[in-house]
C-alpha cells in the first residue's frame, strides 16, 4: 500500500483539479439550469454525436473517473482521522478505492461500447 | 484599561494529582506585559511553584510555546492587551504529555528530527583548503523560509493528525527535511525521501494547514510538506518510467 | 535520547490527554477542515450522476429523457443545489491551496501567490465557457 501511495496521491490531486475547474459548470447546467428549464438541454442526438469524437470519451471518462479517485483518497483520510476507525483501515481502503476503480471500469466499458 | 486580569492557569502536580486542574491568579494589568511577564509575576510573587518553561523572552528561542485561550503562542509574544478584559486562559501545549503544571516533554519531537537528517548530506566533502562551497541569494531564497524554523512546537500543537496518530514525524520535522533537501550544498534528498515516503512521513498529512496558521516565524509547514509531496510524486513516476535514472 | 522512559521514584507520571472523538467540533478551524474534506462525498455525487447519465445515453432515447426527468424531481434539485454548493465550496479551497503545493520559480524568483491564484480562476472561466459553449451550441 505504501509503495503506491505517491499514485494515489497524484491522482487525487488530479481529480480534485478536474473537479474545482470542470464540475461547477458541468454541475451548474445539468443539476440546475437543465432541469430548471433556465437553459435548453442538449438532445439525445446531439450528445450521442458529441460522443463519437474519441477527444469527448476520453474527456468524459476523465470527467467521470479522476474526481471518483480524489472522493476515494479523501474520503478513506477522513475516515481515518476523522472517525478515529483505525482497526479499520485496511476494509476502507478496499472499499474507496474499490468503488472508485469499480466507477471507472463502468465509465470506461460504456464509453467503448457507444455507437 | 484595567487595573488587573486573571490568569486561569493549567496546574498538573502527579506527585499529589492523577489529572490536571485550573488555579486563578489576579496579577496586575501593564500595558506592555506578556503572558511570559505575567507567569513569572505568578512565579515570582505569588505562587512559587508554578512551573514552565522559557528563555530569550524575545521570540528566537522557541521555549515558551504554551497554549493561550485555546490556541499555540509564544508566551514571550502574546500581549495581554489583546486579551482584556479576560480571564485568560493558559495550558500547556496540545498532544505532548504533560510533565508538570506548563511543561511538556519532547522527545519525542527530539527523535524523529534525528531521523529526518537536518543536516547536510554529500557523497564527498569538500576538503577545508579548497574553499567554500559557493550559493547565490536565488539558491539561498528556495529554502530561506523553512531555515527560519525555532522548534517550538507549536506546529505539532494545532495539528490535529498528530494528535490522532502520535507517529507522525510532523510538520517542523519535515519542514526542515525540505530545509535541507532545497539547500543547493544537499546531496541528500533522495535518503530523506526514502525515510519520509513511510507510513507515516509525508502522505499523513492531509493539508489541514493549522501548522501554517501558529507558525511565529512563518515557516509555512504546510506548504513545505505539499511541495515535498508533488517532488515525492514525481520521482516515483520517474522511477516507474526511468528505472535508471534514479539516484 | 535512545530508550523509551521508564518511571522511577524521581521520574513521575505524566499525563496524556486522550484525543475526543469530536476533536473537529472543538475548533472552527478544525470544523472548516472537515466541511472541506466533506465536499469529496458531493464530487462522488455527480461523478455517479454523470455515470448515470452515460449510461442513459448508451441505453437509448427513452432512458435519456427519463434520467432528464428524474433530475427535475424536488428530491434531486434540493440534492443538486446542496451538492452545487458544496463542489463551490471545493474548487474554492482547492484554488486557495494550490499556490502554496505548486511553488514555480520563473528566472530564478519564486512566481507570487496571487497571480498563481489569478491563473487559476481564469483558467476556471476559460474552460467554464469552452464547456458552456460546447453544450449549448444546439
Amino acid at each position: 500500500m505504501e509503495r503506491i501511495t505517491p499514485l494515489l496521491w497524484l491522482l487525487f490531486s488530479a481529480g480534485g483539479t478536474v473537479a474545482a475547474l470542470l464540475f461547477p459548470v458541468h454541475f451548474f447546467l445539468t443539476g440546475l439550469a437543465f432541469p430548471l428549464g433556465w437553459l435548453e438541454a442538449p438532445s439525445y442526438e446531439f450528445l450521442h454525436r458529441l460522443l463519437t469524437h474519441p477527444l469527448a470519451r476520453l474527456y468524459l471518462f476523465s470527467l467521470i473517473s479522476l474526481p471518483l479517485f480524489h472522493w476515494a483518497h479523501r474520503f478513506r483520510y477522513t475516515l481515518y482521522d476523522g472517525l478515529q476507525l483505525k482497526h479499520l483501515t485496511v476494509l476502507i481502503a478496499v472499499l474507496c478505492y474499490g468503488a472508485a476503480l469499480a466507477g471507472t471500469a463502468m465509465a470506461a466499458y460504456l464509453l467503448w461500447g457507444i455507437s | 484599561m484595567p487595573s488587573s486580569v486573571a490568569l486561569t492557569v493549567s496546574r498538573y502536580r502527579p506527585e499529589r494529582e492523577s489529572e490536571p486542574t485550573f488555579q486563578t491568579y489576579e496579577i496586575p494589568f501593564r500595558k506592555d506585559w506578556v503572558v511570559l511577564d505575567a507567569l513569572n509575576h505568578v512565579k515570582d510573587s505569588l505562587d512559587g511553584s508554578l512551573s514552565f518553561r522559557w528563555s530569550c523572552r524575545m521570540g528566537v528561542c522557541g521555549s515558551c510555546g504554551m497554549k493561550v485561550n485555546g490556541t499555540p503562542k509564544l508566551t514571550c509574544a502574546t500581549f495581554l492587551a489583546d486579551y482584556v478584559p479576560g480571564p485568560i486562559r493558559v495550558e500547556p501545549l496540545d498532544y505532548f504529555p504533560v510533565v508538570r503544571d506548563l511543561v511538556v516533554d519532547l522527545t519525542d519531537f527530539m527523535r524523529k528530527l534525528k531521523q529526518v537528517k537536518p543536516w547536510i548530506i554529500r557523497k564527498e566533502e569538500k576538503a577545508p583548503g579548497d574553499g567554500e562551497y559557493l550559493q547565490t541569494p536565488d539558491q539561498l531564497d528556495t529554502y530561506k523560509q523553512f531555515s527560519m524554523c525555532i522548534n517550538c512546537m507549536l506546529c505539532y500543537s494545532a495539528c490535529p493528525i498528530y494528535g490522532l496518530e502520535p507517529s507522525f514525524i510532523g510538520p517542523a520535522a519535515i519542514a526542515l527535511a525540505q530545509r535541507y533537501n532545497m539547500d543547493s550544498r544537499d546531496e541528500g534528498a533522495a535518503e530523506r525521501l526514502k525515510i519520509l515516503s513511510e507510513h507515516d512521513g509525508i502522505w499523513q498529512c492531509t493539508f489541514v494547514g493549522e501548522c501554517t496558521k501558529v507558525c511565529p516565524k512563518h515557516v509555512d509547514p504546510a506548504g513545505a510538506i505539499q511541495q515535498y509531496k508533488l517532488t515525492g510524486a514525481t520521482n516515483w513516476v520517474k522511477s516507474l518510467l526511468l528505472p535508471w535514472s534514479t539516484r | 535520547m535512545s530508550a523509551e522512559p521508564h518511571y522511577t521514584l524521581y521520574h513521575p507520571r505524566w499525563y496524556r490527554r486522550r484525543v475526543s472523538v469530536w476533536w473537529w467540533l472543538q475548533k472552527r478551524s478544525y470544523t472548516g477542515f472537515v466541511l472541506r474534506e466533506l465536499t469529496s462525498i458531493f464530487v462522488a455525487f455527480f461523478a455517479v450522476v454523470y455515470l448515470w447519465q452515460l449510461r442513459a445515453l448508451t441505453e437509448g432515447p427513452e432512458a435519456y429523457e427519463q434520467f432528464l426527468a428524474r433530475l427535475t424531481t424536488p428530491l434531486f434539485l434540493a440534492l443538486d443545489t446542496v451538492a452545487f454548493l458544496f463542489v463551490l465550496f471545493h474548487a474554492i479551497t482547492w484554488f486557495n491551496l494550490t499556490p502554496k503545493a505548486m511553488v514555480v520559480r520563473w528566472r530564478g524568483k519564486r512566481v507570487p501567490d496571487w497571480l498563481i491564484l489569478g491563473l487559476n480562476y481564469a483558467a476556471w472561466l476559460v474552460l467554464s465557457g469552452a464547456v458552456a459553449f460546447v453544450l449549448l451550441r444546439e
